[in-house]
């Protein structure tokens, strides 16, 4: 599988201080594959994710997406600023607070990865950002600043900003967990287009039945470690491990996906 | 009951006028010296340098923590007796209230810049911007937004410790007021006059800066 996988992260170890956050974690996902994590908070899950990204920098293992490699730990020297920056380009992440930037309009905020990190030229990069507004159904906020926008909608232009990118693969760290009800719909029928278009993800989230529909794999953290993982629907039906039940136990895991997402 | 002359002070006029030009060049020189040593104030104590935030450290403390008065004659008396550097009056008061502003001017800017929400940062790290690009792209126009009122409040305060400098025999307003005052037995006249001449300016700036930054609040 490793010959074929996007992301492959082998032996990873993180602690902030004297708490060991990931112990010896090993993930794959295919190209083009969507995984899923979960599990109850502080289980390491978006930490995990944001050594994906290198925005933690783990203390031990190795991180490998697409062709770039780092390994961490004891000899290995950390990577450069300008290493990083480079690695990053090639990753887009969605936060659960959305981070736009408030003093950019939405339009000036997809442009923005392009123009200063791609040194894409203005015009072109704006032919970009309006393609990537239009695919998330924003087209018409394009002047808009982020502080007139609904939750919703500002998690959409986030998600515009990180494709304008070109990202290999994407990141959504709790992309629904900050939002009204009824405004989680609009975020995942997105991510679920993406899914149905090839992209590479990998998706913390707390959105049980969306993760047994649109994730192809599933991994159950707890405590820093890999519990379970599996097949999603098959982790979400049938949990093999105790702890794993006793957690989708507080959800529901099947029936209709929020609304929004039967509409696109 | 006092009787008013104000008229008086009509002889005086260039002598207040020469004051007034000094004050008002010294306090930009001042202003925009103070403003590059809490540039480095500010960037110094965020560094990743250790040897760098010590020394930030050290020159805000050292000029926050000391009166200005006390640093005014310090560097014009003592430094050329412990250094061996001479300074001239202008030399030695223009340098002591850069510092002085500055060390202010750091707290001020790193306070800004700390106060940037640490997701901005993050969001342009994800996009896979430099530190460098970052801050100057996401969380400097959005931190300076947050130090106007507090960089101009310094610089109000700025502008008024310019008249500690007549101490040194800077001929600013405050030392050319003594002048005319001592010449004209006219005291009050003269000091309500400088004090009329300092609000005078400083109103309608704050004025001014006030509309700015409605201007500039206007995405948030």
């Amino acid at each position: 599988m490793s010959q074929t996988s996007k992301i492959e992260i082998r032996s990873l170890r993180k602690s902030f201080g004297s708490n060991e956050v990931l112990k010896n974690i090993n993930l794959d996902v295919a190209k083009g594959g969507v995984v899923a994590l979960i599990g109850p908070s502080g289980s390491g899950k978006s930490t995990l994710l944001r050594c994906i990204n290198l925005l933690v920098v783990p203390d031990g293992g190795s991180v490998r997406v697409g062709d770039t490699r780092f390994a961490f730990g004891d000899g290995s020297k950390l990577p450069d600023v300008k290493t990083l920056a480079k690695f990053r380009a090639t990753t887009g992440m969605v936060f659960q607070h959305f981070n736009l930037f408030p003093h950019m309009t939405t339009l000036e905020n997809v442009m923005e990865g392009p123009v200063t990190v791609r040194r894409m030229a203005k015009a072109d990069a704006e032919t970009l950002a309006r393609a990537q507004l239009a695919k998330v159904g924003l087209a018409e906020k394009a002047d808009q600043y982020p502080a007139t926008l609904s939750g919703g909608q500002k998690q959409r232009v986030a998600i515009a900003r990180a494709l304008a990118m070109e990202p290999d693969v994407m990141l959504f760290d709790e992309a629904t967990s900050a939002l009204d009800p009824e405004l989680v719909g609009e975020v995942l029928s997105v991510i679920q287009q993406l899914a149905s278009e090839g992209m590479t993800m990998v998706i913390v989230t707390h959105e049980i039945a969306f993760a047994r529909e649109v994730a192809d794999r599933l991994i159950f953290m707890r405590d820093g470690v890999v519990v379970e993982e599996g097949p999603a629907r098959q982790v979400i039906d049938n949990p093999q491990e105790a702890a794993t039940r006793a957690f989708l136990s507080h959800f529901h895991r099947t029936g209709a996906l929020p609304p929004a997402t039967t509409a696109s | 009951m006092y009787q008013w002359d104000f008229g008086i002070l009509w002889t005086y006029r260039w002598l207040f006028l020469n004051g007034l030009g000094v004050t008002v060049g010294f306090t930009v020189v001042i202003v925009v010296c103070g403003l590059l040593f809490g540039l480095f104030g500010a960037f110094g104590t965020l560094s990743r340098f250790r040897a760098l935030r010590l020394l930030a450290l050290t020159f805000i403390e050292a000029f926050r923590c000391t009166p200005i008065l006390v640093q005014l004659i310090w560097f014009y008396y003592a430094l050329p007796i412990l250094a061996g550097v001479e300074m001239t009056p202008i030399t030695a008061s223009a340098l002591a209230l850069s510092l002085y502003g500055g060390s202010f001017y750091s707290e001020i800017i790193r306070g800004g810049i700390i106060s940037i929400d640490r997701g901005q940062s993050e969001a342009g790290a994800a996009l896979g911007m430099t530190p460098i690009q970052t801050m100057r792209r996401i969380v400097l126009p959005q931190a300076i937004k947050r130090m106007i009122p507090a960089l101009m409040n310094q610089s109000i305060i700025q502008f008024k410790n310019t008249s500690l400098v007549s101490v040194l025999a800077v001929p600013d307003l405050v030392y050319q007021s003594q002048v005319a005052a001592h010449d004209s037995y006219r005291p009050l006249e003269t000091y309500t006059a400088v004090a009329v001449a300092y609000a005078a300016i400083l109103i309608p700036l704050t004025i001014l800066v006030r509309r700015g930054e409605k201007r500039l609040a206007v995405s948030e």
